[in-house]
């Protein structure tokens, strides 16, 4: 016993040298964990890059950005990325447009207007919207939501970009909405409190008191939906047609840079083929859209906290 | 100019404040109805898949494999593969992400090594699920030579959801309070010995959601596995786990080819037949109610936590 209670008191015994050097080793592998993180971002760009450069040995940087037609399969190939932007912009402004209002009104209801018990229950429900694989979503754009728009308007085809967009809209939604009403209820009482003494509704306080302190959060939450409108890939996969043309009109099948990967991965590729090639450089593609809309909203941000 | 509002003769107080409360309940109405447009969105994607595809559900249905004929067809490979796949998933996001989360929130000092890995988390929750796909293709198919194997789809989905992991890890570990901590630290426990003995027993409630979410993210994610090229016919099933000769345990399942629940149900649903289609209701069913059941557990752990730990 007194041996073994010795063992503490010198910092050079070698059960204590054993303790540190075990301890040292332990923070080494929590870190080298922590450090992947890292080479995930670095790998996915890598082999991005590394797989799309000898695309443009065939195809220039031109012809890329301005053709009007992305045909890569055909014998008569066309190499044009527009159509499949167009695509994606088209699918993410649809979505945007359903997402941002419906998910910052109910942030706003759930903040400010619900009993907390209430909100307990009500949040998890919500959220289990984006919980739903979105090859369901993609069910439920091409056999529900089409059939019940085509008795609306009814010249629309099977696959037709508004279905697709709006259930991804719906998809979306819980990212807005989770961000945002953590924002709102981060934002102190007594701003809320001030604005009612001063006779301010509600939804007054909301507009002009709660929603300006909590733009920083709010912000980020739409940067968030933007990013999974962009990437969203199964429900456009499913129910928007995969033809890659050049229109603004949602009304029409279209193909986004997503449903086109998809859409080449279905089949047998070689690796090294132009077609091979060719979802690399969509995806790569896709991944600057991403970055740039992602810094961009950063630079929003520090615009707007730089204001107050 | 307020001031000139209320000075002026024509300035109805008490119409203004009719109209002020209109506003005010007409937005209630309106969080109301966005709340119901979600709730009534889950319910018409369950009663839409069960009326078309529940009377598909039964034994049949999961002891077949998938056919030409649309009656004959089955799961089999499909929930077989799935299971396989979360299990590798499992396997690679948990320890990966749980000491990924231990190291930020228990070691980590203030330096820019920290913030690049903590900025470089925040954007990959961005970053679009098929480009996992893409990297996946490139690194693990082509250049490591696993193949489309079972290995590939858990390593790339454990990868996807790695960034969950590690922020469910971190918000549990920092629900832990301080005067635990210091409290093994005057014991003479060494900081893992803190962390291994105390802190860790402490937040697994929370630990266990942000794992159980991100399975339920993986179970469905269908986009990076297509990439990797797994959309093919598969009508049989991995190797068996466990052998009758010794060692008793075979490894060989993890590089065979599969299919998973989303990929089979994407390819019904691409077909133009509608007897496919209900085949893919009743998968899209049986996937829905895994994933609603799977967030359901982990919204009631964590309740189970909250209300268990009182410090």
């Amino acid at each position: 016993m007194a041996q073994k209670l010795s063992a503490f008191t010198s910092p050079n015994h070698p059960i204590r040298r054993m303790r540190r050097l075990r301890e040292l080793l332990i923070e080494f592998v929590l870190m080298a964990a922590a450090a992947s993180s890292i080479f995930i971002t670095v790998g996915i760009i890598y082999i991005l890059v590394s797989e799309s450069l000898p695309f443009f040995d065939h195809v220039s940087l031109k012809e890329f950005l301005t053709g009007t037609e992305w045909t890569p399969l055909f014998e008569n190939a066309h190499f044009g990325i527009l159509p499949l932007l167009c695509g994606t912009f088209l699918t993410t402004v649809i979505a945007l447009s359903v997402a941002i209002p419906m998910g910052t009104v109910a942030a706003a209801y759930l903040s400010e207007y619900v009993h907390p018990t209430a909100r307990e229950i009500l949040k998890p429900i919500l959220e289990l919207l984006a919980a739903v694989p979105s090859v369901v979503y993609g069910y439920f754009a091409l056999l529900f939501l089409t059939p019940l728009l085509q008795k609306i308007i009814p010249s629309l085809p099977g696959f037709n970009v508004l279905s697709a967009g709006l259930v991804m809209g719906l998809m979306i939604v819980p990212y807005v909405s989770s961000l945002s009403e953590d924002a709102m209820r981060a934002v102190p009482l007594h701003l809320r409190e001030g604005s009612f003494a001063m006779g301010a509704s509600r939804f007054q306080t909301v507009f002009r008191v709660i929603i300006p302190s909590a733009f920083s959060g709010i912000s980020s939450a739409y940067i968030l939906a933007v990013s999974r409108a962009l990437g969203e890939t199964m429900i456009v996969a499913v129910a928007a047609g995969m033809q890659p043309s050049l229109t603004l009109n949602p009304l029409r099948p279209a193909a986004t840079v997503t449903a086109f990967i998809v859409q080449v991965s279905m089949g047998d590729l070689p690796q090294g083929s132009i077609g091979y090639r060719s979802i690399y450089v969509a995806g790569l593609s896709l991944l600057f859209l991403t970055l740039c809309f992602n810094i961009f909203g950063l630079w929003l941000r520090k615009k707007f906290q730089e204001q107050e | 100019m307020s001031r000139e509002i209320f000075s002026s003769e024509e300035f109805d107080f008490a119409a203004d404040l009719r109209r002020r409360k209109l506003i005010d309940f007409l937005f209630s109405v309106a969080g109301m109805l966005s709340l119901m447009l979600a709730l009534i969105t889950l319910i018409a994607l369950l009663v839409d898949l069960s009326s078309t595809g529940l009377m598909r559900l039964n034994a049949d249905f999961f002891t077949n494999f998938p056919s030409r004929f649309p009656w004959r067809a089955g799961i089999l490979s499909a929930w077989v593969g799935s299971l396989a796949v979360m299990f590798t998933t499992a396997l690679c996001a948990i320890p990966l992400g749980v000491a990924a989360g231990i190291y930020l929130e228990e070691y980590a000092r203030k330096s820019w090594f920290t913030l690049l890995i903590e900025l470089n988390i925040i954007n990959l929750a961005g970053i679009p699920s098929i480009t996992f796909g893409l990297m996946a293709l490139g690194l693990f198919v082509y250049r490591l030579n696993l193949g489309q194997s079972i290995l590939t789809a858990g390593l790339t989905l454990g990868l996807l959801v790695l960034p969950i992991v590690i922020v469910t890890t971190r918000e549990a570990l920092r629900t832990v309070p301080r005067s635990v901590r210091e409290a093994a630290y005057a014991l003479g426990s060494t900081r893992w010995q803190t962390i291994w003995h105390h802190v860790l027993p402490y937040s697994s409630g929370g630990i266990m959601t942000g794992v159980i979410i991100s399975l339920s993210r993986a179970i469905g994610e269908t986009a990076p596995i297509i990439t990797i090229g797994a959309l093919t016919f598969i009508a049989f099933l991995p190797h068996a786990p466990l052998t009758g000769e010794p060692p008793f345990v075979s490894f060989q399942w993890l590089s065979d080819p599969f299919t998973v629940l989303p990929i089979q149900m994407f390819n019904w649903l691409s077909r133009p037949q509608p007897e496919f289609h209900v085949n893919a209701a009743a998968t899209g069913l049986i996937l829905l109610l895994l994933t609603l059941v799977m967030n359901a557990g982990a919204i009631w752990i964590r309740y189970r936590f909250r209300k268990k730990l009182k410090w």
